[in-house]
């Protein structure tokens, strides 16, 4: 089955008649101009956009000041980081950012992997299409509107589910508010906005399922329970396992704009994470050194931990990412 | 490979995609054999079905609940948002809060603003990505690998917000609409999924091209491009839903409030203490309905999107599956 698929690209023609190896680099560069041509646009964006930005984590052991730019401003080391590790804020935020984290691995994580579960064992074809329908929308809200509507709904007073909750228990939760709230606020409108698209990947996992292991599962006198087991779940895992790899890639993302969209004078302490953190610092107060060297310690670790996570999943048989 | 080979292998691939099609049939029709969708049932297993059937129903209720009450409040009067808690029908249809929002010429120039951005910021960002990728495709082009790589680091490291806001303004984008747009001009992933793509289309018409004449650029134009229209109306569709969605990039790069996009107006109308001067009211005499105006910028922040929604739907969950496949 996979050699037809790919015999198309077999019996055609290769796409340019094969330069010998031994054509010097000139000729072979003459041959492709109009590609490098195609290609310059694109080659500058990354230059730009993306490059320069990487050669500009430099200031963070600089005390840079704009006048001055990156060759005059004077180096300091690593003074920005030791700045950092003994600061009173250091702890908090990544207490914070840590926390959030784990509550996103171990609650919004597995959301969308239940529900799919849930969605594959619907008969009705026409109920399953129209309950994915609703649930994927909130994914295409931008998080501007996940926080107005969180706003509206849970506004002291008037927020319909403020005064529901406040009525039957006869207390008074100021939602948007009190700190010991704002980790759930957070995690409900992740798992509002995330659950229903992020079931898409693994329905697709699932299609894919072989039907005669169900039958064989059922001759052996598999229950439900246990073909979903021994069967689905083995089905998605390296679905999972991938997936798993990419959040943990993003694990320190809390999310600038959802958090920034949550955050006030009055949550701070348990609300603000790096990312927010960074902003403030680095926007709002112009200590731009300072929050670049707290941006690049997160994205250090961002990339340990996409290694890592990576080396860890392969340690156990899956096939990893790279 | 003999000439004999190859009906040989088109009838037979042929036959797969028959095959193929009739299970998609099967799929359509609900007939694909799931678990537990034939033999006996046990009551358990009822009993599972129904339980399950009502979480999921629950599930897509609370989804669109906050919409719902939403709309309903954006008719109401401020008297009655400030008496009834929930409600999704409201007493009376008040529409001040509608005739405020657009009576102001910040939610107006806003939505022009955005709409403006989106359009040209897709198309650019197309643009970029398509004449990137397509070179790329090409397997033996010196450098590829290179520059390849390159781009596959950009997708696990960054340089972070700071450093990107000062090459921002050290270009002198700064309050510039392009601000919002060139930053993310290209998405590594899509980028990489375009050139996939482009690298699996059949090679036989671009070499008819090239025998015809037509340079790289020709055969990118005229064979290649029209050839993807569906995968480009997917990542069109991406491209945009990200700039309109984008909060971040105004946030940081637009200090002018005559520049304001749809995302700021909402959230600045959201936690503003004085409405009148937050949207430029002219009268300043006339007390806005507050409660009123925050649920109507909602709806009309909300509906763009929803009215595309069905496109979304269907061009998403497939470029989400292209990209998975690829892993």
């Amino acid at each position: 089955m996979t050699g037809t698929s790919v015999s198309s690209t077999q019996i055609a023609p290769p796409e340019t008649p094969p330069p010998t190896a031994k054509a010097p680099l000139r000729a072979r560069a003459r041959r492709y101009r109009w590609l490098y041509l195609l290609l310059l646009p694109g080659v500058l964006y990354f230059l730009i956009f993306r490059y320069l930005p990487m050669f500009g984590l430099v200031i963070a052991f600089q005390d840079y000041l704009p006048f001055l730019g990156i060759s005059g401003s004077p180096w300091v080391g690593f003074q920005h980081f030791e700045e950092l590790f003994s600061s009173p804020d250091f702890p908090r935020i990544m207490g914070n950012t840590l926390f959030l984290a784990a509550l996103n691995i171990l609650i919004v994580f597995p959301a969308p992997i239940i529900v799919a579960l849930m969605l594959n064992e619907l008969r009705v074809q026409v109920v399953k299409r129209s309950i994915q329908s609703l649930i994927y929308i909130p994914h295409f809200l931008s998080w501007t509107i996940v926080a107005s509507l969180t706003y509206l709904l849970f506004a002291l007073d008037i927020g319909a589910v403020t005064s529901f909750v406040n009525d039957l228990t006869g207390g008074n939760v100021a939602f948007l508010t009190d700190p010991d709230w704002f980790r759930p606020l957070i995690i409900l409108q992740s798992l509002w906005k995330a659950t229903g698209w992020g079931t898409i990947i693994y329905l697709a996992a699932l299609t894919s399922v072989d039907p005669n292991l169900y039958e064989a599962a059922k001759l052996d006198g598999a229950n439900r329970w246990q073909q979903m087991w021994h069967v689905t779940l083995p089905a998605i895992a390296s679905t999972v396992v991938v997936m798993a790899i990419l959040s943990m890639g993003n694990f320190l993302d809390t999310g600038f704009e959802q958090i920034y969209l949550m955050i006030n004078s009055l949550n701070r302490p348990v609300a603000e994470v790096f990312d927010t953190y960074v902003y403030s610092l680095g926007i709002e107060q112009g200590s731009f050194s300072y929050s670049t060297a707290v941006g690049m310690f997160k994205a250090v670790i961002g990339v340990a931990l996409v290694f890592g996570s990576n080396w860890i999943a392969r340690r156990f048989g899956q096939r990893g990412l790279f | 490979m003999s000439k004999l080979d190859i009906p040989d292998r088109q009838q037979h691939s042929m036959s797969q995609t028959s095959q193929a099609t009739s299970v998609l049939r099967e799929v359509k029709r609900g007939r694909r054999p799931s678990p537990g969708s034939s033999g006996q049932k046990t009551l358990g297993s009822r009993i599972f079905d129904t339980a399950n059937v009502v979480v999921l129903i629950g599930l897509a209720v609370v989804t669109v609940l906050p919409f719902l009450y939403v709309i309903a409040g954006s008719f109401a009067g401020e008297s009655e948002l400030a008496s009834r808690p929930f409600f999704l029908w409201p007493h009376d249809i008040d529409l001040s809060s509608y005739r405020y929002i657009f009576s102001t010429g910040t939610f107006l120039r806003s939505l022009l603003v955005t709409i403006g951005v989106t359009i040209v910021g897709t198309l650019v960002q197309l643009a970029l990505t398509t004449t990137m990728a397509y070179p790329l495709a090409h397997r033996r082009l010196p450098g590829r690998n290179l520059i390849l790589s390159l781009i596959v680091f950009t997708m696990v490291f960054s340089g972070g917000m700071i450093p990107t806001f000062l090459v921002v303004r050290q270009l002198g984008l700064l309050d510039s609409y392009w601000a919002l747009i060139l930053p993310m001009a290209i998405s590594p992933f899509y980028l990489v999924i375009i050139k996939n793509f482009f690298q699996e289309l059949p090679a036989e018409l671009q070499e008819a091209a090239r025998i015809d004449g037509c340079t790289e650029i020709g055969v990118f134009l005229r064979i290649v491009l029209p050839l993807s229209k569906p995968i480009l109306a997917t990542f069109a569709l991406f491209y945009a839903v990200a700039i309109w969605n984008d909060f971040t990039s105004p946030l940081l790069y637009l200090s002018d409030t005559d520049k304001w996009t749809l995302q700021m107006f909402v959230r600045q109308v959201t936690v503003s203490t004085d409405l009148a001067s937050t949207v430029g009211q002219l009268d300043s005499s006339y007390v806005p309905p507050e409660q009123g105006v925050r649920f109507a910028t909602v709806v009309v922040g909300t509906l763009p999107i929803l009215m595309v929604y069905p496109f979304l739907q269907k061009h998403f969950a497939k470029g989400m599956l292209i990209g998975s496949v690829k892993g």
